[in-house]
């Protein structure tokens, strides 16, 4: 293709401003986090690392005190692994599960419960909170993973991504597998969960990112500091920085921030293909 | 649907029930409460309610916090959406014009996906702190003299800017891939007719990415609308007096901290309608564009 010079400078000029804009906040985040908090309080937010990462690190990571709630960021982190995945995985299954009856089966109750899936769309969690959270406190689940995850998965934003997916799946396949004498239980096993599976990769790393992150349902229900998650973990951080009357901690709530960002970017950078191909697909 | 399906089974009823029970436990059943909720007047103590038909909507829709609140949300929105799809679309048709470190680029422009969003309000509001914050001593030093803490043009600006940050690398993802999607031909024959780079991407590629703009438009508006709460939360808590709060950071305020059931129910069903409006017209959108 015909490119000028210009034209082809301007291009990565404008390029690399617009990565600095993205990479420099965290960048900052991350040069601050490894000085010592008078050295910040002195002289500002830092461009350049300093000599504390171990020191700053090693002890938001395994010294209780060193957080506001009684629990180390090694604890968050696990909850939020234990958030992301339970949810990404429940997702995955419960979804895949029901977009394939409503493919694949016709049956007296399909269309009434197309609209009950459907409707969870019109209506996200951040809306419901306050009946959600006395419901779940009902059940008796308030600081438990259970309850943790389970009001997020009553979504049904996977199922119509594999709705889609399957509608496109040829009609051929399954005569063939009928011929066969193929029931259902063996051709979803046996055919459409091997041929789903680049589908299934792309949709668990999307829903991980969207469980690791979540925040205002883990902020409510979990009292017990033991629960938090990363996420929830640096807004008690950042409201116990200027407690105590003491120089406020800001290594501390960078170092944190700079934790709950690298898995999910790790995951999303990694698998890169399959992540724009997931997002790409399914919500179109 | 399928042209061939299986028949009459009790199967899918077996595939279908984890989510038809994991969805009327957690969603029908608070749903339902919520609009139970929106029409009863509880005592100070939750003891005893009353009900009395549409005066908590009365109430909020006339309540001058709440139309402060409305009318924050849809400025945020629109400033937020507009921005970042005008930012995202820049550069991802130069990143799809380079040939040399493409790939570098991308990477480094699409990872702040992955970012949760009261992360990039702590990022936010870090670079904003008058003790030490850059942009803060940045922007008092060239005059303007800018106190977010205070001034409701000027916390609005924060939460405009982190939000953006945060929403630039998935508009950039879509762009960029609806860029790729547009025929070789088509660039290349567009290139023999007309020599102007700008001229070429208002008549030949802006159209073409029209539906995936429209597309981002209404993603852009749900995100603003609903996952700027922890940036919020994070960054401004709606101060000062309610100059940065959204309608759905009013719900949680009024219903959780305030404890004003009934009011906060009445707000989360004016929401839902709100955002039923915008999800039909989305679905409508996509059972369009799948079909070509």
């Amino acid at each position: 293709m015909y490119q000028s010079k210009w034209r082809s400078l301007t291009n990565h000029i404008i390029l690399i401003l617009g990565s600095l804009f993205m990479i420099l906040p965290v960048w900052i985040a991350f040069a601050s986090s490894t000085h010592t908090r008078e050295f910040l309080f002195q002289h500002g937010l830092q461009f350049l690392p300093g000599g504390h990462f171990f020191e700053n690190y090693g002890n938001i990571l395994f010294d209780e005190s060193a957080t506001k709630g009684r629990v180390t960021a090694l604890q968050m982190l696990f909850n939020s692994m234990v958030l992301g995945l339970g949810f990404a995985i429940g997702k995955v299954i419960i979804s895949m599960m029901a977009a394939y009856a409503i493919v694949y089966f016709r049956f007296r109750l399909a269309v009434p419960l197309f609209w009950v899936v459907f409707s969870t769309l019109l209506l996200p969690l951040e809306v419901r909170i306050v009946p959600s959270y006395e419901v779940v406190a009902q059940l008796g689940l308030l600081n438990s993973y259970t309850g943790l995850i389970l009001p997020l998965i009553a979504s049904a934003t996977g199922t119509f991504f594999f709705r889609q997916f399957f509608r496109s799946v040829p009609d051929e396949l399954l005569e063939a597998a009928r011929l066969d004498g193929a029931g259902p239980w063996r051709f979803f096993i046996d055919i459409l969960v091997p041929l789903s599976v680049t589908m299934i990769a792309a949709i668990f790393i999307i829903m991980f990112v969207v469980g690791w992150n979540q925040y205002l349902w883990p902020l409510l229900m979990t009292t017990d500091d033991k629960l938090y998650t990363i996420v929830i973990g640096i807004k008690q951080v950042y409201n116990s920085l200027y407690e105590g009357g003491q120089i406020p901690q800001f290594p501390k709530a960078f170092a944190l921030t700079i934790m709950a960002s690298i898995p999910p970017v790790l995951v999303v950078v990694i698998f890169q293909r399959m992540f724009i191909r997931g997002l790409v697909e399914t919500e179109k | 649907m399928k042209r061939v399906q299986f028949g009459h089974s009790p199967v899918p009823y077996l595939f279908v029930a984890p989510q038809i029970i994991i969805i009327a436990i957690f969603f029908l059943w608070p749903a339902a409460q919520a609009v139970h909720q929106s029409f009863l007047l509880e005592d100070a103590f939750g003891m005893s309610s009353q009900f009395v038909w549409f005066r908590n909507f009365e109430d909020v829709l006339s309540s001058p916090s709440w139309l402060k609140s409305a009318g924050f949300t849809v400025v945020f929105s629109v400033l937020v959406a507009v921005l970042s799809i005008a930012i995202s679309l820049f550069l991802a048709v130069r990143a799809d014009e380079i040939i040399r470190g493409a790939k570098v680029y991308k990477t480094l422009l699409m990872w702040g996906y992955a970012v949760a969003p009261p992360v990039a309000g702590l990022l936010g509001i870090m670079m904003f702190n008058p003790l030490m914050g850059d942009l803060y001593i940045l922007l008092n030093r060239i005059g303007l003299d800018f106190n977010h803490i205070q001034n409701g043009n000027d916390a609005t600006f924060v939460v405009v800017l982190i939000a953006v940050w945060k929403q630039v690398s998935v508009n950039f993802i879509f762009f960029l891939s609806g860029l790729q999607g547009i025929p070789k031909s088509v660039t290349e024959a567009a290139t023999l007719d007309c020599k102007s780079a700008e001229r070429r991407f208002w008549t030949i590629t802006f159209p073409l990415l029209a539906p995936t703009t429209f597309f981002l438009m209404v993603i852009n508006l749900t995100y603003a609308f609903f996952e700027t709460f922890g940036i919020i939360d994070v960054s401004t808590k709606g101060a000062p007096g309610g100059a940065t709060a959204t309608l759905v950071y009013k719900v949680y305020v009024d219903g959780f901290l305030g404890a004003d059931m009934g009011g906060s129910s009445a707000q989360s069903v004016l929401l839902m309608i709100m955002v039923s409006i915008l999800t039909v017209f989305q679905f409508r959108f996509i059972e369009r564009k799948v079909h070509y």
